[in-house]
């Protein structure tokens, strides 16, 4: 708490003798939210607890049905948002609606239950963190009561309180629009992994059921997912390397080309190569699908009519030779993200130090020398953090494999993956087209632990992680 | 093939020139490689036939035949429009929240400030996709679904974290003392961050307003999941639906909306190049 302004009007303080043990109060309001507080004579403060908990109750007894208590308590029945919330999560419903005459029956959506579930579960913490607060107050008042006779009034109390709130006043729409939208649904996305939530067992006619780490063991178990699952990661982590280091290289190739001595009309040339990038990703990604469109495309006809081909190669589409599709990707892959390399390490070579190639040249350095000796290492070192960026945004590049193959060519040994499936856009065909909710939420637990470690690891080696006092 | 130094000018030089020459026909190929596809599919659009075997990048008789039939045929112009002002609404929520939050983030000691910075550390770094059913759920019980708002607080909510950390590392570097000597006049919070700290930030706050703008032009998979109705689509799914599937039909369609939605863009994005590529460099930094 701030230190208690000593001001003219001080409450009447309990004299020296009659020292009250702060555990009291602070006892008291572990039973009656804030009756430790009106014992230390702050009764606002204590009104503010105690309505709280008033609320708490509230919301309870009106949500739930505690007026049909005749046939005994059931937490299935009577419960309110937060018990029947907490009977929700535990038990994922208990009788799941059937096709009846007049249509479904009443009963339990496994999936509702345990969104509810969730958000009870996420008020509770905040409710838990109020309850410890108050208590907890309590016992630091009366505490400092005993020390320095002091006690600050609930008036000076709520000032300062409201001088400090700024930043959470503040905070408040982001927070609770994370708590939402983010933190809910990643909480549901992982608890999921532990259900059986699938095609088979979808609500309202079924009901779902905790599975603990079942979908885990299969993954490794079942030879059909183990076999797609490690098809599709090592592609994945081949596609995230390649795709990466193609346009790393390729950008800082271009760079330097352009940046030579002898190339003049270096902004129009940049300005060429900075298209790519700036046009919408998308719509280069759905031109080029149509480009190589094996059927109809130009590129397929274009090597046919030179003769360099007998028959249209399907690009994306042959699946005997999967290895084409894959090629192609990663080639156009190179065409929309060289420019973006280039255009950053081209900021890099122009800041660098003129100096240090006008030393190297007295001593007598090469060309050859001067770029892998003093201008590659210093590049690499300043796009370093951006080059494994790149990596972990093309682990998840969902729109190049999407909207170029979106997965295929089919692969009859995948399930439900085609043969340039990554990991995201398996992920997108279980949940949307196989409705594989449990597995697809198994892999994404399996990306956040390999995305989570690199930018972890990543962070950490960063000036603001080093330098903050955050 | 190095930078920085000047060749030595001792007159003409056989193997320099030819050098210089292997320079300018790799960049040639590379112009025309990047520029391709670009002409193609602006030549298509223009192009007579309809069908995607019969398109060519330079047409023979200019038409704008494809533009009028996007415009008649297709709810385009609609879609158009959600997504200029979905994008117009993320930017100005998104701008908003994050510089707030990095504001005050980054000026004041408050307790669990160590613990939020890091608990949104931590929440970008799950696969967006994680919870869209959890997010699909919520909206049908709120009633979000199959709406423009649904999709706005989605986009603006899922970039707070990136966005914050990234305005905060920026405003670490703008001297505290601006602001402290601002309070000592008697300017309140709000007045600092107003007046001090927002036309401080305009670099970064370019960036930021410019990536969420672009977001919801090209993102695919959210409008797909929570917007049903042809009214309601953004470009992103209109132009994905035109050329679905094996036969293209609609080839030249797609090729003139292609080309209106990328030129704005397009522009937009050479012209404020600096900015972005001062922003991406901050993100590195960022972590």
């Amino acid at each position: 708490m701030e230190t208690a302004k000593v001001t003219g009007h001080e409450p009447n303080l309990p004299s020296n003798k009659s020292k009250m043990n702060p555990s009291l109060p602070a006892i008291l309001s572990v039973f009656i939210w804030g009756l430790g507080q009106v014992v230390n004579k702050q009764y606002i403060k204590g009104l503010f607890f105690f309505l709280i908990q008033i609320l708490v109750v509230a919301i309870e007894v009106f949500t739930g049905h505690y007026n049909a208590l005749s046939e005994g308590f059931y937490l299935r029945e009577n419960g309110g948002f937060f018990l029947k919330g907490f009977w929700g999560l535990v038990t994922l419903g208990t009788q799941p609606r059937t096709m009846g005459i007049t249509g479904l029956t009443e009963g339990d959506h496994s999936i509702v239950l345990l969104i509810n579930g969730i958000i009870a579960l996420i008020f509770i913490s905040i409710l838990i963190g109020i309850y410890y607060w108050n208590i907890k107050d309590a016992y630091k008042v009366r505490k400092k009561l005993n020390e320095t006779q002091t006690i600050q009034t609930s008036r000076e109390y709520i000032r300062d309180l409201w001088d400090g709130m700024f930043e959470f006043i503040v905070l408040i729409p982001s927070i609770v629009m994370l708590t939402l939208i983010s933190l809910m649904p990643i909480i549901f996305g992982v608890l999921i992994a532990f259900t059986d939530y699938n095609k088979f067992h979808l609500p309202p006619t079924k009901l779902v059921t905790w599975v603990g780490f079942e979908n885990f063991v299969n993954l490794f178990s079942l030879p059909i997912w183990t076999h797609t699952f490690t098809g599709v990661f090592v592609w994945t982590f081949v596609w995230a390397i390649l795709s990466t280091v193609t346009c790393f290289f390729g950008g800082l190739f271009m760079a330097v080309v352009v940046n030579s001595s002898r190339v003049k009309g270096k902004k129009f040339w940049r300005t060429i190569y900075i298209l790519p990038w700036a046009i919408p990703s998308m719509i280069s990604l759905l031109v080029f699908k149509t480009l190589f469109n094996g059927q109809f495309g130009p590129i397929s006809q274009f090597l046919v009519n030179i003769g360099l081909t007998d028959e249209r190669i399907g690009w994306f589409t042959d699946s005997h030779h999967p290895n084409i599709a894959r090629a192609t990707i990663i080639v156009i892959n190179l065409w929309l993200g060289f420019p973006y390399f280039m255009a950053l390490m081209t900021g890099v070579m122009t800041s660098l130090d003129k100096e240090i190639y006008e030393a190297a040249k007295i001593d007598g350095a090469s060309k050859a020398q001067e770029f892998w000796k003093i201008t590659f290492p210093l590049v690499l070192a300043s796009t370093a953090p951006l080059l494994i960026m790149s990596f972990a945004s093309n682990f998840n590049n969902f729109n190049v494999i999407y909207f170029l193959t979106e997965g295929g060519p089919s692969n009859p040994n995948y399930q439900f993956a085609g043969s340039t499936d990554i990991l995201i856009t398996w992920i997108y065909k279980l949940t949307l087209d196989n409705r594989m909710y449990n597995m697809a939420s198994v892999m994404s637990i399996l990306i956040f632990l390999v995305i989570g470690s690199i930018s972890a690891w990543n962070f950490t080696r960063t000036k603001q992680f080093k330098e903050e006092e955050f | 093939m190095s930078t920085k130094i000047q060749t030595n000018k001792k007159g003409f030089n056989f193997g320099s020139a030819l050098l210089t020459t292997l320079i300018y026909i790799l960049l040639t190929i590379v112009a025309v490689i990047v520029l391709f596809p670009i002409i193609w599919i602006v030549g298509s659009s223009f192009g007579e036939s309809t069908g995607l075997a019969n398109a060519t990048p330079i047409p023979t008789n200019p038409t704008i035949m494809h533009y009028k039939e996007l415009l008649t045929e297709t709810k385009f112009s609609l879609w158009y429009w959600n997504t200029l002002k979905i994008a117009l609404i993320n930017m100005v929520l998104s701008v908003f929240l994050s510089t707030s939050a990095a504001y005050v983030f980054s000026r004041f000691k408050f307790k669990g400030k160590k613990f939020g910075m890091i608990a949104m550390l931590v929440l970008q770094m799950f696969p967006s996709f994680m919870g869209m059913i959890a997010i699909y759920i919520l909206f049908l019980n709120f009633g979000l679904l199959d709406n423009h708002m649904g999709l706005v607080l989605v986009y603006a909510a899922g970039q707070i974290p990136f966005n914050t950390w990234l305005i905060k590392g920026y405003l670490g570097a703008v001297p505290k003392a601006l602001d402290e000597s601002a309070m000592i006049d008697g300017a309140t919070k709000t007045q600092i961050f107003f007046k001090i700290i927002l036309p401080l930030s305009k670099p970064i706050l370019t960036f930021v307003a410019l990536t969420q703008f672009m977001a919801p032009w090209m993102d695919f998979i959210l409008p797909r999941l929570l917007i049903s109705s042809n009214e309601k689509k953004t470009l992103a799914i209109g132009l994905f639906d035109l050329i679905k599937g094996q036969t293209n039909q609609n080839f030249t369609m797609f090729a003139a909306g292609a080309v209106l939605v990328a030129v704005p863009i397009t522009i937009l994005y050479v012209w404020l190049q600096k900015y972005i590529i001062q922003g991406v460099t901050a993100g590195a930094n960022k972590g």
